[in-house]
């Protein structure tokens, strides 16, 4: 049934149909519509979840450990401050290995307070081992957020859903949203791996020493690094396993193909711009443009950042002419984050095109599809010629 | 009516803790935690903190407890507990008991905002705080329950400036289900109070004065008499906090009928923590502990008076 509704409300509707069990969170723009929407279906009665109203985001996030260690499936969402106020407690999830979903409705971190949109929030937490996907349309966020969990459920690894404030948050787009009954024979119920309870009692997340031991059976019983290891080489698969449950999403729903990346007029491109979220879809457009002008660009709207898929961006980019890497965010005093990560995957290729980086729409600055135009050609036109990594766009305006 | 008391006699014998277990030599909360999982049965999920207890139930891949302990972050104990209370309810499981068991700087710093959150919410689990008023686990630093005077790790050469957090009038001002005091040495005092807590719907809260003999500078032979002496002295007092009415407990009931208390000086001065209260400091705090006395009395004569002539 196609419906005309704003980005929360497609982020609502997704965890409403993944039957989530227990919801925390705590209010933060642009976060706030999708929390009010979901307290709004449990109290009428028609979404049959405990909806836990925290007194800070450290223990919404607590409160779903909680739940999703008694085998509960669990939804939280937030933004900016917000996620950094979980910093500890996402690290505690992905390292307790506890399958979960949270929207990160992407906004600027304070200080100076600010609630426009870009990407540093989720990107400063890309390495507390959670999976971190981005939407780039309503479609998406309603698809991703029921994908994630059953990803993050057969991996156990915690599922970050981003998606930008405003420019998707709190603008209205015609989606398609999937009947229940399909839904459920796509999403299996929740089993934590562990019980918590009486039944067969467990102790989880006791103290870990540096090393390995024996168990009481003799058996080797992990330390922290095997631990370690063990969420690095499961992350990894995930990719793959991502794939594979696109593949049966898009078999029973009818939607799907892009799990790690969307192509768009990129088989014969020279030139690649590579974005992530709302902003890949405004260069589609500019991509179109550029081709009338003859020149051969083409668009990498990536989806899945972590695990970062080094391969498939080798395979994709390796060959091209040139890589343009648009992002709201960057590791300060470096580059921007993305780009980094997208030149270490490039760089045991044989042929290593340049990489030319911008940054952009900071603090919600504006930018237009004039900005990506001009950039794109300007790096097409300098070829590679030097360069200052990264350019600016929007400084002064 | 009086409620049936449980004594050495008629405890059960079960074992929820292995012995050979990681706590200190004379550790108040090794008797607590003994006691309290007889008190709470198997029928329960714990909810734990870093604190002593964390290291006391044994390091991966073993575990001195035989119930399932959930750990979690310092500052979340109420909020993981009001999470798998909601994945209890959202189970239809209306009897498994979920008790929070942290210590004081987990309840009394770090984790009192969670713990505000839940009483308002008005979750339904039993929330224990373990006060041996210091980080003990750190290496003894102050935390906000440690008495003025204290010599910690952190305020070495005057003891502590501030006074103590009354962390049970802290959660009484919430009015949540129910709020007790206890002491390591009543064990079946705090076994019974758990029992009646775990009676009632709501939030309950239990305050537990743990003597910890390194924290303390104490021998460690000395934590169950030590703890006495706190209670007997008048300066710790039981009570149970129901419906907005405070009654004192035994122990400390039994204090009403006496004249004189002894000296507090004689259980500062079984601690070497307070070998820095100067004489004055402890005539101070002498003067408080016999005016709250008082006060007790006082209350304690308008209630008689207005229950009217026993029959």
């Amino acid at each position: 049934m196609f419906v005309f509704e704003s980005g929360n409300v497609a982020a609502a509707t997704g965890v409403r149909l993944a039957r989530v069990q227990v919801i925390a969170a705590y209010p933060i723009t642009p976060q706030t519509p999708l929390t009010e929407k979901l307290s709004e279906y449990v109290d009428s009665g028609s979404f049959d979840a405990e909806y836990v109203a925290v007194e800070s985001e450290h223990s919404a996030l607590a409160v779903c450990i909680g739940a999703s260690s008694t085998s509960a499936r669990t939804f939280t969402a937030t933004s900016a401050n917000g996620l950094l106020y979980m910093a500890e407690q996402l690290h505690w999830t992905a390292g307790a290995r506890l399958p979960m979903v949270m929207c990160v409705v992407n906004r600027a971190v304070g200080a100076p307070f600010n609630i426009w949109n870009d990407h540093q929030d989720s990107i400063s937490q890309r390495d507390t081992g959670w999976i971190q996907i981005y939407a780039k349309d309503h479609q998406e966020i309603l698809d991703t957020v029921i994908k994630a969990y059953r990803l993050s459920e057969e991996v156990c690894i915690p599922v970050m859903v981003c998606y930008d404030g405003y420019y998707l948050s709190h603008t209205y787009m015609p989606y398609d949203v999937p009947d229940q009954v399909a839904v459920d024979a796509f999403l299996p119920p929740y089993e934590y791996r562990h019980t918590l309870g009486p039944n067969n009692p467990t102790s989880l997340n006791t103290v870990t020493l540096p090393g390995g031991r024996p168990d009481i059976h003799g058996e080797f019983a992990p330390g922290y690094m095997e631990l370690r290891h063990n969420l690095h080489m499961e992350m990894k698969q995930a990719i793959d396993i991502y794939t594979r449950i696109d593949g049966e999403f898009a078999e029973i729903i009818g939607r799907g193909g892009n799990p790690i990346a969307e192509k768009h007029l990129c088989d014969d491109a020279e030139y690649v711009a590579v974005a992530l979220g709302s902003m890949a879809n405004q260069i589609k457009d500019v991509v179109v443009r550029l081709r009338d002008d003859g020149l051969k660009v083409g668009l990498l709207a990536l989806s899945l950042y972590r695990p970062f898929p080094s391969e498939f961006l080798a395979a994709e980019l390796a060959d091209r002419k040139g890589v343009i890497v648009f992002e709201k965010a960057l590791s300060f005093g470096h580059s921007g984050t993305v780009c980094a990560d997208l030149q270490a995957a490039l760089y045991p290729c044989a042929s290593r095109p340049p990489v030319w980086n911008y940054i952009l729409g900071l603090g919600g600055r504006s930018y237009q599809s004039a900005d990506f135009y001009d950039a794109i050609r300007d790096c097409v036109e300098r070829g590679s010629a030097k360069f200052d990594n990264p350019g600016w766009i929007g400084l002064g305006r | 009516m009086e409620e049936k008391k449980t004594t050495v006699l008629n405890l059960t014998d079960e074992e929820f803790v292995y012995p050979g277990n990681r706590a200190c030599t004379g550790c108040g909360l090794n008797i607590l935690y003994r006691i309290g999982l007889k008190a709470i049965g198997r029928d329960a999920i714990l909810v734990v903190p870093p604190s002593c207890l964390t290291v006391m139930q044994g390091l991966y891949p073993i575990t001195s407890t035989q119930l399932s302990v959930l750990n979690v972050t310092f500052a979340s104990t109420a909020a993981a507990a009001s999470g798998v209370k909601a994945a209890l309810r959202a189970q239809k499981n209306d009897h498994t008991q979920v008790v929070a068991w942290a210590g004081d700087g987990g309840t009394a710093d770090i984790g009192i905002q969670a713990l505000s959150g839940a009483i308002e919410r008005g979750e339904d689990f039993l929330y224990i705080c373990y006060d041996n008023e210091g980080y003990m686990n750190t290496g003894v630093q102050r935390s906000g329950t440690t008495p003025q005077g204290a010599l910690t790790a952190n305020t070495s050469i005057n003891g502590k400036r501030e006074r103590s957090k009354d962390v049970p009038a802290i959660v009484a001002a919430h009015s949540p289900a129910y709020v007790a005091t206890c002491s390591a040495a009543y064990p079946m005092d705090f076994h019974d109070k758990i029992k009646k807590a775990l009676s009632l719907k709501g939030l309950k809260y239990i305050h537990a004065h743990t003597p910890c003999p390194p924290g303390w500078a104490m021998e460690e032979r000395m934590a169950v008499a030590i703890g006495r002496l706190a209670v007997s002295t008048g300066i710790y007092v039981l009570y149970e906090i129901e419906g907005g009415e405070m009654r004192l407990s035994e122990p400390s009931a039994k204090l009403l009928g006496k004249k004189k208390l002894p000296p507090v000086s004689e259980y500062l001065e079984a601690q070497g923590r307070f070998k820095a209260l100067g004489k004055e400091a402890v005539e101070k705090l002498q003067q408080e502990v016999d005016a709250k006395w008082a006060a007790y009395r006082r209350q304690h004569d308008v209630a008689l008076a207005a229950r009217g002539p026993q029959s």
